[in-house]
């Protein structure tokens, strides 16, 4: 193709790199911003104000504090169950629920099906599901974090349509052979499925790693607490009690390097994984705008 | 032989004129597995979906954790006439809808303008490395982009501090109602724009290459080019998200919210989900927080049916 570029075209095009180019500074200097104040030293960044470039000085005060807090890897902890346990009972449930309805010839697939669209529309509420939740006897239990959440109706559309894609006569062969339907899920139908599994999966386990309001309502016992939520506490709520017991002037200025650092070790794990995981997510995305 | 056929005859026939209980029947002895997979999710929608429906009484009842929803005794529409009355109502309701409405006018722009400059993008590394960028604060969590939020919005911290070079008078800007709207859809459209615009970077890229060049034969320009092939080719697109975003008017979610709202900004940020959150949960308020979350159930499920009415109307008179 033969390119010729008016002056107008080449006036639009150098504002669209300077626009674009501007775009990806004001996105990443944030997470840049955290990243030098938290390796600042906490008196210097206290006096200094404005953008930074660099660290401020060098110190590694604020990362010791926050690995000294036990909040932030008891949250961990807890968290990295909720993502590994939650997400496998999700998974397990939503491909059940896909399954059913992928089926052709089930008497009753139309009546779960309007059942499950009609939640997409209409629900308890929070009081009503809060209640609930609390009269199973889930309150403050990790349960209450994994068992209400297990089925994201939009996702089990996803699958149920992915399910459907797959050609019958895969399955009918299986079942000449004398496979039931629950073999025929797991052996022939996941398998086939693996890269929908996929895009579910890391939408489950990001959901639940980022999941911090339902344990805010349903958990009392601090030692049950997500990083999320953790993090909440520390960032927001300005509880700052904990890693500040004998606060003196020096550990005060010390405070703001601690978010700083705080964030820091909290976004790590997933800006690790982001790079490769990415591709996967922006399938999901055209998974889901087929059926949505 | 003749049997045979009888028999044959018999059973087509049979088969058409089969009672509901015979289909069950038949479907049991076909699906015996189907049907004990689908149990699990049944009930789980049953206990999960349908049960809270019933513990939407409590909002016509004056309930007690000690009576327990059954034994709660019932007052009939007194918890909506006390929200009504209140001077809250309004305000939540206001809330709801402007934040919504600054969402609609800038937040769902921004995206389709980013995906039809990215595709101006010829150099496909740059293109590449924008998307990824911007792409990614859709990853991090809320808690820490609103963490992140509240430090920046600090008094000595970076918005004020890059602001005063230019004169301003540093004030923790978290604390102002004035500012509380443009801080919450600005970060919304900050975290979202690059993750927005991959459905619009799809439709774009669904555009017959072949209508660019005819155009370019036609002698159109760059700009005529754009408005008569590529706003033609992703306005079903447009259009679809529009009215999806439309249903979703008054449901905005407490959890932004509940982050980075407090006493002082109650008068610009206090939303109704977030309202809901706090007379139930932390005044334990739970029949008038239940009242006004059933009101704004029953306006969102209203929106929604509208909206999806609308959007399979112009879906298909727009595919063909």
């Amino acid at each position: 193709m033969v390119i010729h570029r008016s002056f107008g075209d080449k006036i639009f095009d150098s504002f669209n790199y300077v626009f674009l180019t501007l775009l990806m500074v004001i996105t990443l200097y944030p997470f840049l911003y955290v990243v030098f104040a938290s390796f600042s030293s906490a008196e210097m960044l206290a006096t200094t104000r404005g953008i930074l470039y660099k660290p401020l000085g060098f110190s590694l005060e604020a990362y010791k504090s926050v690995f000294d807090n036990p909040m932030i890897l008891i949250g961990y902890k807890n968290t990295a169950f909720y993502v590994i346990v939650g997400t496998f009972y999700n998974i397990i449930m939503t491909s059940l629920g896909a399954f059913v309805l992928s089926r052709k010839n089930f008497y009753w697939k139309k009546y779960i099906m309007a059942m499950v669209i009609f939640t997409m529309f209409f629900g308890g509420g929070l009081i009503p599901s809060f209640l609930l939740v609390k009269g199973l006897g889930m309150y403050n239990t990790v349960w209450a974090l994994i068992i209400p959440g297990a089925i994201s109706t939009f996702n089990l559309i996803i699958m149920k349509t992915a399910f459907e894609a797959i050609p019958l006569s895969l399955e009918e062969s299986a079942k000449i052979d004398g496979a039931n339907d629950i073999l025929i899920l797991f052996k022939i139908i996941l398998p086939l499925s693996m890269p929908t599994i996929a895009v579910m999966v890391l939408y489950y386990g990001v959901g639940h790693w980022n999941a911090w309001f339902g344990a805010l309502i349903y958990l009392r016992n601090k030692e049950l607490y997500p990083l999320q939520l953790v993090l909440r506490e520390i960032l927001i709520s300005n509880s700052m009690n904990d890693m500040l017991q004998n606060s003196d002037t020096d550990k005060m200025f010390l405070g703001e390097t601690i978010k700083h650092a705080t964030i820091i070790v909290a976004t790590l794990p997933i800006l690790m994984i982001y790079p490769f995981l990415q591709k996967y997510f922006v399938k999901g995305v055209m998974i889901g705008a087929l059926k949505g | 032989m003749d049997a045979s056929l009888n028999k044959n005859v018999n059973y087509s026939t049979k088969k058409k004129k089969k009672s509901l209980g015979e289909t069950i029947k038949a479907d049991y002895k076909q699906n015996k597995f189907v049907i004990l997979m689908a149990l699990p999710v049944v009930i789980w929608y049953i206990v999960f979906h349908y049960a809270p429906l019933y513990g939407i009484t409590i909002a016509f009842k004056n309930y007690s954790p000690m009576k327990g929803i059954m034994g709660s005794s019932w007052v009939g529409i007194k918890f909506f006439k006390e929200f009504f009355n209140s001077y809250y109502a309004w305000r939540v309701i206001r809330n709801t809808f402007v934040i919504n409405i600054y969402q609609l006018v800038c937040g769902f722009p921004a995206p389709i303008i980013l995906a039809v400059l990215l595709n101006e993008i010829k150099n496909n590394r740059f293109k590449k490395t924008v998307q990824t960028l911007t792409y990614l604060p859709h990853f991090i969590s809320l808690v820490v982009i609103c963490g992140m939020l509240v430090d920046f919005s600090s008094k000595d911290g970076l918005f004020n501090t890059v602001l005063a070079t230019f004169g301003w008078n540093p004030t923790n800007l978290l604390l102002k109602p004035e500012y509380f709207r443009g801080l919450y859809v600005g970060s919304g459209i900050w975290q979202g724009i690059g993750w927005g615009s991959i459905i619009y970077l799809a439709a774009l890229s669904g555009i017959d290459t072949e209508q660019y060049e005819a155009a370019t034969i036609d002698g159109a320009n760059r700009w005529k080019q754009f408005v008569n092939v590529t706003l033609p080719g992703i306005a079903p697109t447009i259009v679809i998200l529009l009215i999806m975003q439309i249903g979703r008017l008054m449901s905005e979610g407490a959890d932004k919210i509940i982050l980075l709202y407090n006493a002082n900004t109650y008068e610009t940020a206090d939303i109704i989900s977030s309202f809901v959150y706090r007379k139930g949960l932390v005044d334990s308020n739970f029949s008038y927080s239940t009242a006004v979350g059933l009101f704004n159930s029953v306006v969102n499920m209203t929106l929604l049916i509208t909206a999806n009415k609308i959007s399979r109307k112009v879906n298909e008179t727009s595919l063909w």
